[in-house]
């Protein structure tokens, strides 16, 4: 019961630091401009004075898999950074204040303190990522056409998974940590080794970066799945806040 | 309601708490002296839950602090040095938060957070925002916020230190009206907040104590009696000093400026003959006192010679 008292008060913290409206601006902006940029971009390029003759027919006619491949690269790349650095202070920030002191001398147990933590920050990725996909299908029913409602929600879904993982490595990386800064270490040192990972043969299949390809093939109607790393993802999330836990367990506060 | 068992806490090489022991009794202000760093914050971190000691037990209202940690938080409430909120919160909704925490029914909340505000000082600023709060109006909500749950035991961590006169006056009448109500250990290092509400006194010093006494007993067992006699006559006073040194009664003589400070083994001796001997000396005195025995004595005599009771 106590889950729910600690959830609305992170929630309410979400809303009042203005976290919620960050998150929600960032990611609105971006699935706003991905169609706008897919289609704007051979517009611009035949635009430039002096182009050499036969170019301008080389531009190809932008499509709709333009604009979902630029939806699909902007929230890959500042998804992820939102959710490191939204979270990436989560416990830290607490510890060096004081208050988690405070608070854990009432009854909130360790586990409900990480795990109010981690779902408040996947409601705030979830709204976020909820209005930058309607942003983004409203553009590009006007701009090219619509899309399948239920295939563009799996993207849309699985884009969640990719970021609830960044978000749960980085509440890992916040209770490891002793101060914001080496929590930001932390986490961005967790960034690049899965980025390094993902990128190599064979073991990448298993990572959750794969997850955007299963979305945009479901979408644009190839056969690509991605099981395994949909099984790793959640893996990783619950290994996180488990050793979180586990972490924040031990420590002296 | 505490007891605490050869208590010890090692951080790398230095031993913060060095088997200690100690217990307080139910309904008792037990004043927790110390120079700084003598171990009292750890001491208290640990009956908290909040730290693990390294050897020992400790009990609080009959939980294992290092067994049932997770029972604590019904039974104690806790005030750190600088108590830290929610900056984005109100007192009220801080205080609101708590007691839901607490499981406090809506009615019961309500008129317990009206009332603690009012306690502490806060009623106009509990819709502020705590992020502009100074940190005396910090301390207060702290000790709002330990006590809304009515808990048995009350860990106060230098309650007043952060406080002006007028709210340090207003926290420890606080204090003693808790009196009674609940269990209170407070650490400090101001003397006379602990002289002024504190029934039972333990001193510590590198992490052990070196005395656990009621407050009066301790006065009576530990502070040697003070003479004090001011002249303007400062040849005579220096001339009372010689002659008195040589007497069996007079423990000790230090002369700072016009005031003759003179500690004496035998009470009953001193008040008959030192007069009569200042008198001899032809001294025209501006004061003659006998000084009522301060914890500041006590607590030095027992820190520097650190000896174990």
């Amino acid at each position: 019961m106590n889950f729910l008292h600690v959830f609305y008060k992170e929630m309410t913290e979400q809303w009042r630091t203005y976290r919620l409206l960050i998150v929600v601006a960032v990611m609105v902006v971006f699935g706003l401009a991905s169609p706008l940029l897919a289609k704007l971009t051979p517009e611009l390029l035949k635009s430039i004075p002096d182009l050499p003759p036969g170019l301008a027919d080389a531009i190809p006619v932008p499509t709709l898999s333009d604009a979902v491949a630029q939806y699909v690269k902007n929230m890959s790349q500042f998804g992820i950074l939102l959710a490191l650095l939204v979270s990436m202070g989560s416990v830290a920030q607490e510890r060096e204040r004081g208050t988690a002191a405070i608070m854990l001398t009432h009854p909130v147990s360790r586990l409900n303190f990480i795990l109010s933590k981690f779902f408040a920050l996947a409601v705030t990725f979830t709204i976020s990522l909820g209005m930058a996909a309607l942003g983004c299908w409203y553009y590009t029913l006007l701009l090219f056409k619509a899309m399948p409602w239920g295939a563009f929600l799996a993207l849309n879904g699985l884009m969640l998974l990719v970021f609830l993982v960044y978000v749960a490595v980085s509440v890992l990386c916040s209770t490891l940590a002793n101060s914001q800064g080496v929590a930001a270490g932390l986490a961005f040192g967790a960034l690049v080794v899965i980025a390094g990972v993902s990128s190599l043969p064979r073991i990448g299949e298993y990572f959750p970066g794969q997850l955007f390809g299963w979305g945009a093939a479901l979408l644009l109607g190839g056969a690509n799945t991605a099981w395994p790393a949909f099984w790793v993802s959640i893996g990783l999330i619950i290994i996180a806040l488990w050793g979180a836990w586990q972490v924040l367990n031990r420590q002296e506060l | 309601m505490i007891q605490i068992k050869d208590l010890t806490k090692q951080y790398g090489a230095v031993r913060a708490i060095d088997n200690l022991n100690m217990t307080v009794e139910p309904g008792s202000i037990f004043g927790f002296l110390g120079p700084n760093g003598s171990g009292k914050t750890t001491t208290l971190r640990i009956l908290t839950g909040l730290a693990k000691p390294t050897a020992g037990s400790a009990h609080v209202a009959g939980v294992n602090v290092s067994q049932d940690a997770h029972n604590l938080p019904a039974h104690i409430g806790y005030l750190p040095e600088e108590p830290t909120f929610y900056s984005c919160m109100t007192p009220r909704e801080s205080l609101e938060y708590i007691g839901r925490l607490h499981g406090l029914p809506s009615s019961e909340r309500i008129a317990r957070i009206k009332e603690l505000l009012m306690l502490v000082g806060l009623t106009e600023a509990g819709k502020r925002r705590i992020g502009g709060f100074s940190r005396g109006m910090r301390q207060r909500l702290g000790l709002a916020t330990a006590l809304v749950h009515r808990p048995q035991v009350l860990l106060l961590d230098e309650p007043v230190s952060a406080l002006d006169p007028a709210g340090r006056k207003a926290v420890l009448e606080l204090i003693e009206q808790l009196s009674g109500q609940c269990t209170i250990l407070m650490s400090t290092h101001i003397l006379a907040d602990v002289e002024r509400v504190c029934n039972v006194v333990g001193i510590i010093s590198r992490g052990r104590i070196i005395v656990q006494s009621p407050r009066e007993e301790l006065l009576n067992s530990y502070v040697q009696p003070i003479f004090e006699l001011d002249s303007a006559d400062i040849p005579a006073i220096q001339r009372l000093a010689e002659l008195l040194k040589k007497q069996t009664w007079i423990a000790s003589v230090n002369i700072e400026g016009q005031t003759a400070r003179i500690a004496v083994n035998n009470v009953a001796q001193a008040r008959a003959e030192l007069l009569a001997a200042a008198m001899a000396q032809h001294i025209v005195l501006r004061r003659y006192e006998e000084m009522r025995p301060s914890l500041e004595d006590v607590f030095l005599k027992l820190v520097e010679t650190g000896s174990v009771q």
